[in-house]
This record gives C-alpha cells, structure tokens and sequence, in this order.
C-alpha cells in the first residue's frame, strides 16, 4: 500500500515540463475557481444584504432621501415601543403555532399511512406532493374565497351542522385559523414524504422484534418509529421555523387591503416590515424589524431544538 | 436456530409486511380528497358568474363560463398575464438553470477536490443555509434602486442565481455517486479540472441535478415577498399578477379563480411529467438533510 503510493508521488515529480506544472497549478487551483462564482454571489446578494441590513437599521433612512444621520438603536426603541410590533409578534407565533402543531401530527400519520405496504405508492406518494405546486399567492386566494365571513363555504357548511357562522376576517384566532389552513393545504404532504424517508431509513428487524415479542402496530409506532424518527423530525420542525415565522404571502392576500386587516388581526412581523418600509418608507425602523425577527427566528428555532430533544428522549429508549 | 423461533420470526415478517387495511386506505382518500378539492372549487367558481360564490343553493356542477371567465383575466390590462406567464417561465429557467450549474461546479469542488480551506468553506455553505434571505430585502432593494433594477427582471433573477443549499445537495450525491478512481483516470489521461467536471462530473450527477433543476424552478415560479417589492403591474411575474388581479377585481371571485387556474396549469404539467422525480428528490433530500 505504501510503497505503491510513494511511486506514484514520484511519478507524478518527475516531469518538470510545461504541462505538468500547469496540471498541477490545475489541481491545485481549480476547485477555487469552480466554488468561486457560488461565494463571489452569495457575498453580492446573501451575507452582504444581511449585514448591510443591520448598519441600514443604526440610521435614520427613508426610501426617498436614502441614507440619514446615525441613530445608533433608536430605530430598535422605537419600534419596541409600538404596540403594532407586540401584535405582529403575538400574531406571527400564533399563526406559528395554529398551523405548524396540527400540520406535524398529520404529516406523521399521512407518512405512516404511506411507510405500509401500500398498492400503487407512487400514485399515493403523489397524491399528498400535489398541493405543493400551487403557488401560495393562488392557494390564498382559492381558500379566501371559502373563508367568506357571510357567504363563504366554510361558513354555510357550519351553519348545516348547527354552528354560528365563525368571523375569519374579524376575529384574530379566527384569522389566524384560516391563514394556517392555506399553509397547511400547501407543505403538510411535502413534510410527510420527509417523514416518509425517515421511517424508510428505520431498520426493519427493529420492526420484526417487536413483532415477536407481540407489540401491536399502535406500540410498534410508539416506541420504534417516534424515537427513530427524531433527527427528521427536528430537520422538519427547524425548517417550518425558518419559513413559517417569515409568513408574508398568505396574510398579504388574505384581504383586498394586505396590511393585516382592519385591527391588525393576522398583521404578521413581515407584514409589519413591509409597512414601515414600503409604505411609511422607513427603511431604517424596517431593517430594525428584519434584524428582531432574525433574533425571534433563532431563539424559536432554540427553543423547539430543546423542546423535540426532551420529547423524542423521554418516549422509549434513548438511540 | 430452533423450527419454532425460525416460524415465529417468519410469522412475524408476514405481519409487518401485510397489505393495509381498509383504514389506511380511507384515510389516504381523504387526504387525496383534501388535495384535490381546491382546484375543484376553483374550476367550480371560475366557470360560474359573480354572484356563483354567494349563491345559496350553490350546485356542485360547473358552468359554463369558464372558458369567459379566463379571457377577462387574459384581456385585462393592468394584470399584463401574457407577459407575466413569459417572466415567470424567464425567470424560473434561468434562476434553475444558474443553480444548478455553479452548485453543481462548487459541489464537484467540495466533493472530489483536495484545497486548504476547502471544510471550513463548506461548514460556512452549511451554516449560511440556515439563514433566512427574506431578511435582506431592504438593502437588496437599496441596492436595486442604485443600480436601476427595480421593475426589470434582473432585480429577481440576479438574487436567485446561486443557492447555499443547491451546493450542498450536489456536494452531498457527487461524493458518494461518483467514484475517486473516475475522476483519476481522467486526470491521468491527461484532461483538466474543467474537462474532468464536464465529461465524467456533470453526467454522473444528472439526476441529482435534475431534482435540484425541478425543486429551484418550483421554488422561483411560487416566490412572491421579492418579486412583489422588485417588480411593478407593468413587469410582473405571475404571483405579482394575480395579486392585482384581486385588488382589481371587488369580490368577483370567479374571475379571479378562473386566473389563479390559469397560473397554475404550468406547474400542474409540470408535475404529470416529473411529480414522481420531484418526490423522489424530497425524499432523497430528507434522508442528508
């Protein structure tokens, strides 16, 4: 092994041509060249907006007189003082929560449906992916139109079965409802199919062992598959964090109006941002925003990191 | 092995491996059923007039005003949908097709070259995924305005171009797809970095890239935060078109549902002829993710 290596160094130094250096120069310095567009882009439009957003957020700037006088945190005071930020705040975890809980325990059970020994999988697996093509600007405006307050299908399908009619577009929580079911309608069957690969990835003797020992499938799913399945799980629930919390599409259409309803019902923080800096047009109070609800995104994304680690620890074996 | 452990075990197999009963499969109709409705709703309300959505005794058969209904969207002026469905497929080319390339050139770097640097490069790859670039539209914008991009298609495809996480997926399948010997032979036989990543690198990760072509495409057709603040009504990607469509329409909904049918036809095709690679990729995704 050795020797056969140390031949072929030697080979390799023994031309000192023309070609062998540039083969070498080649080798060496190639792979900069070829991740070299990736990072010359991503510094131009990635890592240098972010940054950038946090010295836009230090002055007073609008969108017409650019850049103002350094402010040092006023911008971060005054908006902390706003009662619109607390509601934005309020509303985009409730969203958060409203759309990501329920939208996890059906994605589970859907990508359990499709981890049995199914007739047709492709067709099935297919079937959940489809609402992920529609874009959610159209997913909004499908499900806007059942949400009516007086007319709506949701409302008169309640009224058959003996409820009140619900008040989407007044009440908060209501709001927050039906919001979260346009982005459940779109990424429920997109995290069941990665769930669906985590089950796959379980070992199956895990399975048949407790198949011996007489666990019923309801057991088996308990104390095998849910603890198995806890990186994927953290993997969808990280993701959800970062995208849910960011939630701007659906809330927008949601009304004709696209500030967050009347009373700030289903104002979410990047409504809120859009506000400060599209139509109020300051940029700075709005790269304030942008830098708090990067802090809330992390310390969220934290928090459901701890919260998963306890939960998939203390159901059955620690793996 | 005793006779009896061996039939337990084989009794046991059988159980797991059994077809499923008529509950997974009701379930999974209903869920198909969840899935399938809204276009079905859309198509009802977009074939009927403007009073069809609060019609009280509201049939659940189409009419026929569909075929109208589409042309309202299509002739209205301010929507612009010709030009919106011709910048969204520009855009969702170029920005997949851009992808795809330097992720893919970055990932056979990662993958198969040997530069100092090259893991704490890739861990900042990896960490910068986490990121979320909806955060940097104001300076994006700032930037856009000096430069005079607002309104021009440039200002949405410029940011797509490269994505962290493409570099990663390609880095990820061309470390295990595409052997070492490979990628010596050809250097032995005396091609360049570049010929070796052309001739042998890029087909070898074709079907990963593929998926990573699909998902991008996807992912730029249905992105609206950016668009909608980069364009105007006159250059609008078809998102940005819709959502004038309902500020202009008040409460006709079977207009507005006829359009959002119309939008959405593209990537309904898209997904007859390539939905079952595209759930492939999302799975193969979530088992390295």
């Amino acid at each position: 092994m050795t020797t056969s290596t140390i031949v072929v160094k030697d080979l390799s130094q023994r031309g000192f041509g023309f070609r062998e250096n540039l083969g070498r120069w080649d080798v060496k310095y190639s792979p900069y060249v070829f991740i070299s567009p990736f990072f010359i882009l991503f510094v131009l439009v990635g890592l240098f907006p972010l940054l950038y957003t946090g010295w836009v957020s230090l002055h007073a700037w609008d969108l017409l007189g650019g850049q103002g006088k350094w402010t040092g945190l006023d911008n971060f005071t005054f908006v902390l003082h706003q009662r619109q930020f607390w509601v934005a705040l309020r509303n985009t975890l409730s969203i958060f929560l409203v759309s990501a809980i329920p939208q996890l325990v059906v994605a589970t059970a859907i990508a359990a449906a499709l981890d049995t020994n199914l007739r047709n999988k492709t067709f099935w697996r297919m079937s959940v992916l489809l609402p992920f093509v529609v874009m959610p600007v159209a997913v909004t405006l499908i499900f806007g139109s059942m949400f009516g307050e007086r007319y709506g299908l949701v409302n008169r399908t309640l009224a058959e079965v003996g409820f009140g009619p619900i008040r989407w577009h007044t009440d908060p929580l209501a709001s927050h409802v039906a919001i979260a079911t346009m982005v459940n309608f779109r990424w429920t069957g997109y995290n069941a199919l990665i769930l669906l690969a985590g089950m796959q990835a379980i070992p199956r003797d895990l399975y048949e062992a407790a198949a011996i020992d007489g666990a019923t499938w309801l057991r088996r799913f308990f104390v095998i598959t849910i603890p198995q399945l806890r990186p994927t799980i953290i993997f969808v629930i990280i993701t959800a964090t970062i995208g849910g919390l960011q939630i701007f599409d659906e809330p927008r259409l949601y009304d004709q109006n696209g500030l967050g309803g009347e009373d700030q019902q289903w104002m979410t923080m990047t409504i809120y941002l859009y506000k400060l800096g599209w139509t109020q047009l300051n940029f700075g109070r709005a790269a304030a925003v942008a830098w708090l609800l990067f802090i809330v995104i992390v310390a969220i994304g934290l928090i459901n990191l701890a919260i998963t680690r306890r939960i998939a620890t203390s159901e059955g074996p620690a793996t | 092995m005793s006779a009896l452990s061996s039939f337990s075990r084989r009794r046991a197999k059988a159980r797991i491996q059994q077809r499923p009963g008529a509950l997974v499969y009701g379930f999974l109709v209903v869920i198909l059923v969840a899935s399938v409705f809204p276009f079905y709703w859309s198509f009802l309300i977009g074939s009927g007039d403007a009073g069809t959505l609060s019609d009280t005794s509201l049939s659940w058969i189409p009419g026929g005003n569909f075929v109208a209904n589409a042309r309202s969207v299509v002739d209205n002026e301010s929507v612009n949908f010709w030009k919106a469905l011709t910048n969204s497929l520009i855009v969702s080319t170029v920005v997949a097709a851009s992808v795809v390339f330097f992720s893919t050139l970055a990932g056979f770097a990662f993958a198969k070259g040997r530069f100092s640097g090259q893991k704490g490069l890739l861990i900042f790859v990896i960490g910068t995924m986490c990121v979320p670039t909806q955060l940097s539209v104001v300076p994006l914008f700032i930037a856009m305005s000096t430069f005079g991009w607002t309104g021009t298609l440039g200002a949405v495809i410029v940011p797509g171009l490269v994505t962290a996480f493409g570099v990663f997926w390609m880095t990820q399948y061309i470390a295990q797809a595409l052997p070492d010997e490979l990628v010596e032979a050809s250097r032995i036989d005396g091609a360049s970095m570049f010929q070796t990543f052309w001739h042998i690198a890029l087909p070898a990760a074709r079907p990963a890239a593929a998926m990573l072509g699909l998902f991008t495409f996807i992912m730029a057709w249905t992105n609206f935060f950016w668009p909608f603040i980069a364009l105007n009504q006159n250059n609008p990607t078809l998102p940005v078109a819709l959502a004038t469509l309902q500020a202009n329409y008040f409460v006709d909904y079977s207009i507005v549902l006829a359009g959002v049918l119309l939008a959405t036809i593209p990537l309904l095709i898209l997904f007859v002829f390539a939905g079952r690679q595209l759930v492939e990729g999302i799975m193969r995704g979530a088992v390295k993710g």
